[in-house]
């Protein structure tokens, strides 16, 4: 049997799928809070959250309603997007003006409120959140079992960061986004509704990480604490990639998953910082990020 | 003149306090119930605890010896210096007579020091470690429920003499972790068994694939969870998608209670192997019990509740047959009473504060074989008490003579 690293191959390929299937969320995740930030300049903490009220909304429209996967897919981030929505135009907007250090500290505030009225009312073990029948069920590859549903989760987020990217890159809008990220008083001198445009990339973001939680629902438990365990990383990730770049916040997120992947085969205890320590190494070497411009 | 206050005093003291009640410090008795109530522990005794503690109290009658009881609680956020802080808070300035339930080792043990120093009696139902009645044990400490020991033989033991000889481990990367990954791998060998490898992982990991693929390939015939809450949950969701189970290989998760396979749903816990020292549907004794706990709290009890409730009725048992909460009196009965309710059948104490009960090892049913709410367990075995839990003697507790 080939070896690598004293690793069987096949073994060695298991892991490296297992490990773009998690890059997949990161990817996802960071995308949204590349955005936000990119446009709004606002570090989004409630990121986590938005990500675990997608996944909840999924499991109480089951639960509640009996409305299956398919249709939560597109409602769970809708809603999400609403809320995003609201929670832009009542009060983020009203905290541009000031110190980013607000945006901070109500976003961070606002997800420990989320979370904790989630936790009072559902428990923190969380809720039973089954895999849709048509992809239940997994595929023997030959050097490991691929569940169909993460096989699905992988090709899904790269269509959804894909499309976000050829969105922003290549559309008429996405050219306004960009150049009120540029210079905001610039654009509006042109015409274009900065403010609307602001609160529209937020209840993006927000409906991205409300699709990444629906997503997430039939793999991790459906608890008020999954978005606070992935937030950190997620935060990782984009200050990896270049605050604020959307390409780097993608091509970033599939390669620290990858790493992680590797690090819980030769290192498992160290799984959980690794991340870290390519942060601390990036930020040494190029401190605006791999993909980031230096300021 | 000091003669005479002294006198005035005694005088007082005689004819103002009624006889009955003269023996009860306070003259209340003040139970605190100290646990994680809104962090990854919450579920598994949490808030419910307290809902089971005043219970208890209500059907002893509410008063004893003619003293009214009360209980208090508070969240102690899974921090032994939050816990130490409350419990010596309780102790000096609320006058509170016992503390109970006490989830999370570390917290147990910081308190169990305190209880020690203020000479009061401590109750744990919710912490695992075995060391509450080992070398940590006090002359006025009791640990109900379970242990890491227990669990160990019971899912360990059973599993092997069911012919799943041979182990592979999920453990968390902490002291809680190492220590069950310890006492159910010397169980596992010293009947027989072997165990084939273990992987560590980081407390609060959400992603187990790589963990479980490597499980899956070093084809132990039972992979066993050595961690809890959130983690065990998250674990084995993703062996069902990755068909751990479905591919003969047999989940045990080594301390998982009702709440948490409630949470997790029978699809994805079917299968699994677990102990527990009480389940709700046992018998017409506990379906009472358990179906009046569900009319106050919207779910059933798992063996932390129901013991919470059965340690605070023991308490009051005790105080009711001394004729007084005093200390000493109190925790000398309780060593000697049996333990008959509905969570403890034909218990009794040991010398190191252990209470010895049967445990049960159960199997989480599949949805098709599940008839009603909460209908989860298929009960595989009875594990005898005396079996599951270390010898008095034998536990390292300095009190008992060896």
């Amino acid at each position: 049997m080939t070896m690598i690293f004293g690793i069987p191959i096949q073994a060695f390929l298991g892991q490296l799928l297992v490990g773009l299937i998690n890059g997949s969320f990161y990817a996802m995740l960071s995308l949204g809070l590349a955005i936000i930030f990119g446009l709004l300049r606002v570090i989004n903490f409630a990121h986590g959250a938005q990500y675990m009220l997608g996944a909840f909304v999924g499991y109480l429209l089951l639960a509640h309603l009996g409305i299956g996967y398919w249709p939560a897919l597109i409602i769970a981030p809708l809603i999400v997007g609403i809320i995003g929505i609201v929670i832009e135009r009542l009060a983020l907007a009203r905290l541009y003006d000031i110190d980013p250090l607000y945006g901070l500290l109500f976003t961070f505030g606002l997800a420990l409120v989320i979370e904790g009225i989630f936790r009072y009312y559902f428990g923190v073990s969380g809720n039973p959140y089954t895999v849709p029948p048509l992809l239940a069920g997994g595929t023997n590859l030959g050097f490991m079992f691929l569940p169909v549903y993460r096989g699905f989760v992988v090709v899904a987020s790269l269509i959804v960061c894909l499309g976000t990217w050829l969105a922003i890159e290549k559309t008429r809008l996405g050219s306004y986004l960009r150049a009120a990220t540029e210079n905001p008083r610039l654009v509006q001198a042109f015409g274009v509704n900065v403010p609307l445009l602001l609160t529209l990339t937020y209840g993006l973001g927000s409906a991205l990480a409300g699709l990444a939680g629906i997503l997430a629902a039939p793999v991790y438990q459906v608890s008020p604490l999954m978005g606070s365990n992935l937030i950190i990383v997620v935060f990782a990730v984009v200050v990896v990639g270049g605050m604020g770049s959307i390409l780097g916040a993608i091509v970033t997120g599939y390669m620290l998953g990858l790493a992680e992947g590797l690090t819980k085969v030769f290192y498992p205890e160290a799984s959980n910082i690794v991340i870290f320590v390519i942060m601390a190494i990036v930020l040494l070497v190029r401190p605006a990020g791999l993909f980031g411009k230096d300021a | 003149m000091k003669l005479l206050h002294l006198v005035s005093a005694a005088l007082l003291a005689a004819t103002a306090i009624p006889a009955s009640a003269a023996e009860i410090s306070d003259g209340k008795v003040k139970i605190g119930i100290l646990n994680d109530q809104s962090g990854v522990y919450a579920d598994f005794g949490g808030k419910w605890s307290f809902e089971a503690a005043k219970m208890a109290v209500e059907d002893f009658g509410g008063t004893v010896q003619g003293a009214p009881i009360e209980v208090i609680t508070a969240d102690h956020q899974n921090k032994p210096d939050i816990a130490s802080n409350i419990a010596r808070q309780w102790y000096d300035t609320e006058q509170v007579d016992s503390i109970m339930e006490l989830t999370t080792s570390s917290v147990a043990l910081a308190v169990r020091g305190i209880s020690v120093e203020k000479k009061k009696i401590d109750l744990v139902t919710g912490a695992a470690t075995a060391d509450l009645t080992g070398k940590a044990c006090s002359p006025y400490g009791f640990h109900w429920a379970y242990d890491t020991h227990a669990l160990a033989v019971g899912t360990g033991g059973a599993l092997v003499k069911q012919g799943g000889d041979t182990w592979f481990f999920l453990t968390a990367d902490y002291a809680f972790g190492y220590s069950l990954e310890e006492q159910t791998s010397n169980f596992v060998k010293s009947q027989g068994g072997q165990v084939l490898g273990a992987v560590r992982h980081p407390l609060g990991t959400t992603d187990y694939s790589s963990f479980l693929l490597q499980a899956q390939s070093s084809g132990a015939k039972v992979v066993g969870l050595a961690n809890a809450g959130l983690d065990t949950a998250n674990a084995i969701k993703q062996a069902a998608e990755f068909g751990i189970v479905a591919g003969g290989q047999r989940m045990a998760a080594l301390l998982f209670t009702l709440a948490e396979v409630h949470g997790l749903g029978l699809e994805a816990a079917q299968g699994l192997t677990l102990t527990e020292s009480f389940y709700w549907d046992r018998d017409d004794q506990s379906r009472e019990f358990s179906k009046r706990f569900f009319d106050k709290t919207g779910r059933m009890p798992n063996m932390i509740q129901a013991a919470t409730y059965s340690g605070v009725l023991q308490y009051l048992k005790a105080i009711d047959k001394a004729g007084t909460d005093e200390t000493e009196a109190v925790a000398k009965l309780m060593h000697e009473m049996p333990v008959e309710d509905v969570f403890a059948r034909g218990g009794k104490v040991g010398a190191n504060g252990r209470l010895i009960s049967d445990l049960y090892l159960m199997e989480v049913k599949k949805p098709s074989e599940s008839t009603q709410p909460w209908d989860y367990y298929k009960v595989l075995a009875t594990v005898p008490g005396e079996e599951a839990y270390i010898k008095p003697e034998e536990s390292g507790c300095p009190l008992v003579s060896q």
